[in-house]
């Protein structure tokens, strides 16, 4: 058991795979003797050489098709793009190929790739390096889309996302980064995907988040706690495929639900939960459903982003107004 | 100093300079231009890949007219680009992979894709996309130049592991104006991949003539660009396409890295069947390139050398006409997919999320 951060963690799973399994290549640009902007890759190419842990040229979308082809060949390239910001020229790839590479040949060609990429603001980064993009990726057939929030969730789904035999991209809070250690055993242990983690059990509200918003989730949890109310909280953990039965039997239980992402409101994937939990489980609910989100605005730069994030006080007035509802 | 220049800044120097071959053997006439290379004295080959060629413009022939009377969908002729399809199919092992665009048949039918698997794919059904031949071969593929950093990939799995293979990734002239292109070689050159980038200059991308495209005045010297070589072969001889490609392929089995070719052709065909070429070409302008057609070429070659004549011409014709007429048959008589099949390859296993979808779908269209 070694006390550990979230960045850290991605390190430790990454090193254990790597070690573990030779179809193992970790590629991007910066990881290899700076270890990643974030220090993801720390230690890694000294450790498993320069074959193993490459630097590429920089250009995101040859990174992207490079790891279309490499899986196509049976490795299992990790694909670490540095910010969010860049990851749309992979797009192409990501759509065109890597989603749907497997139903195209009818299964003759795979491509079991992780594309990991910090994302989310808060830490006053420059432009372009904030944004929480999740939506659009979660619209992709033939994907999954994972996204961890804390340390040892991010251990064992990383683990997870690499020896999943689809493609998956793997979208690391880079908020919290550093912000807790946790014990976390370093045995090679995958936790599962497609399945949501209930975080905290309560009685009285939902509380659904995902990434680095599960902290202000929490914190609103604890307070509420103090004052009588009892909120479940929910870590989607996989937005895609989503296991919305999690979601609904909390929702059966509890009658309400605040939704938590910092992604713009629209089409932002709340708006998917809100709509399964109307498909799904209207009857049950006794007040509409919240979302606390990004404001339908550019990200601003982070003289702002504070004020763009969702804020403990937010949820909480959220979850008072459900609660208060007819 | 040797290409010192004096200019009104001062001194300047010379710091890289190029060249680009252009590499033909033989004329319209099917006459060498020059001494033949060493595969010229296998003629068995160069007939067995004549009659591959006729074949493939046989099935051309026959894909764009099951188009016409709404039997296939949209199809990408390839008429008159018959020799740089043969000389990929001819020149790769088994073991290689090809990391094809989407005109592409004919050297998909000499690394084994059947005919009835492409006539499947054209046809709208992906069956024809899970060959049984050459099962590491890329499908077609549609988004330009989105396959090349693909054939990077495979390039670079198969130097991870060791392996005496190569890949080659074949494209058009307009794929050459995408970053894809530009990012691919410049990463195959810094990782000295076992990758052959073959441009199929067929001049026209759609509607818009390579001078559009670029300013360059070869395709190939992009390589150069990049770190490593490119050059040009006359795409419509067969022999110099063979030639070169194969001592490209030669150098990137043994280690030597990437090379670009430009097979510069000419497209006779329409784009594709839903389009029109006559909106942005005249008709002189094809005509004109009729008389470079490849498939003319190496058969008067053939006959030049009396490796061919009329009699086998009129056999090969009989067969060809009955390979493609039973391949078309095989296309036709396929039985239909279940429409829920279209959820069985999305993932190894279908997620929980998705099997009411499934569901959804298998009632689709029963009355309630």
């Amino acid at each position: 058991m070694t006390e550990m951060t979230l960045v850290e963690a991605v390190n430790s799973a990454l090193a254990y795979e790597l070690d573990a399994d030779d179809n193992v290549i970790v590629l991007g640009e910066d990881i290899g003797v700076n270890g990643g902007v974030f220090r993801a890759t720390v230690g890694l190419q000294e450790r498993f050489g320069e074959q193993r842990v490459l630097d590429t040229p920089l250009a995101e979308t040859l990174i992207a098709g490079v790891a279309v082809g490499m899986a196509a060949q049976g490795l299992r390239p990790i694909v670490e793009i540095q910010f969010m910001g860049f990851i749309y020229s992979t797009i192409d790839q990501i759509l065109n190929h890597a989603s749907r590479l497997r139903n195209r040949s009818h299964g003759r060609l795979t491509c079991p790739l992780v594309l990991r990429a910090p994302f989310g603001g808060g830490i006053h980064a420059p432009e372009h390096h904030s944004e929480s993009t999740e939506a659009i990726f979660a619209h992709i057939p033939g994907l999954r889309v994972v996204i961890p929030s804390s340390p040892a969730r991010a251990y064992g789904l990383l683990l997870a996302a690499i020896r999943d035999p689809d493609p998956v991209v793997f979208l690391e809070p880079k908020r919290i980064y550093r912000l807790v250690k946790q014990d976390v055993v370093d045995n090679g242990e995958a936790l599962p995907l497609d399945t949501c983690y209930i975080l905290r059990e309560g009685a009285d509200v939902t509380l659904v988040s995902w990434g680095g918003s599960l902290h202000e989730t929490q914190l609103a949890a604890n307070a509420l706690a103090v004052d009588g109310v009892d909120a479940e909280v929910i870590d989607v953990v996989t937005l895609k495929p989503l296991d919305v039965q999690t979601i609904l039997d909390s929702v059966a239980k509890t009658g309400r639900c605040v939704v938590v992402h910092e992604a713009a409101r629209t089409a932002g994937f709340g708006a998917e939960i809100a709509a399964q939990l109307a498909e799904h489980g209207l009857l049950n609910l006794y007040a509409p459903v919240r979302r606390v989100t990004g404001y339908d605005t550019v990200m601003p730069l982070y003289k702002l982003e504070g004020y763009y994030l969702p804020s403990v006080e937010q949820i909480i007035a959220a979850v008072r107004e459900v609660l208060e509802f007819g | 100093m040797a290409g010192d220049q004096l200019n009104a800044e001062g001194v300047s120097r010379r710091v890289a300079s190029f060249d680009i071959r252009y590499t033909q053997y033989l004329d319209m006439e099917g006459r060498p231009v020059q001494p033949l290379p060493a595969l010229a004295d296998d003629p068995e080959q160069i007939v067995s890949l004549y009659r591959a060629m006729v074949l493939h413009r046989t099935f051309d022939a026959k894909a764009i007219a099951l188009q016409r009377t709404g039997s296939l969908g949209t199809y990408a002729p390839c008429l008159g680009q018959e020799a740089v399809f043969a000389a990929v199919g001819a020149v790769m092992r088994e073991e290689d992979v090809l990391v094809p665009y989407y005109r592409e048949c004919g050297a998909q039918l000499l690394r084994g894709v059947t005919m009835t698997e492409l006539l499947l794919y054209w046809g709208g059904d992906e069956r024809g996309m899970n060959f049984e031949g050459p099962r590491g071969d890329f499908p077609c593929c549609v988004p330009i130049a989105s396959q090349i950093p693909h054939a990077a990939g495979v390039a670079m799995a198969m130097k991870y592991r060791g392996e005496p293979r190569v890949t080659v990734t074949v494209f058009g002239d307009g794929a050459m104006s995408k970053g894809e292109f530009y990012e691919t070689a410049n990463a195959a050159a810094v990782w000295n991949l076992p990758l052959v980038f073959v441009a199929n200059n067929n001049q026209w991308a759609i509607s818009v003539p390579r001078n559009e495209q670029t300013r360059c005045e070869t395709l190939a010297q992009k390589a150069v660009a990049a770190g490593f070589a490119g050059e040009q072969v006359d795409g419509n001889d067969l022999i110099a396409v063979m030639t070169r490609l194969s001592a490209a392929i030669d150098k990137a089995r043994d280690g030597g890295g990437p090379t670009l070719i430009e097979a510069v052709t000419y497209r006779l065909s329409d784009h594709t069947t839903a389009d029109d070429a006559s909106r942005y070409r005249s008709e002189a302008e094809v005509e004109e390139n009729r008389q470079y057609d490849p498939v003319i070429r190496i058969r008067r070659y053939l006959v030049n050398n009396a490796y061919w004549n009329d009699d086998k011409e009129q056999r090969l014709e009989q067969e060809c006409r009955e390979a493609v007429e039973q391949a078309v048959q095989a296309y036709l008589d396929t039985p239909p997919r279940a429409p829920e099949s279209m959820f069985d390859h999305l993932y190894e296993k279908l997620p929980v999320a998705y099997a009411g979808q499934r569901d959804e779908l298998v009632h689709k269209g029963e009355k309630s």
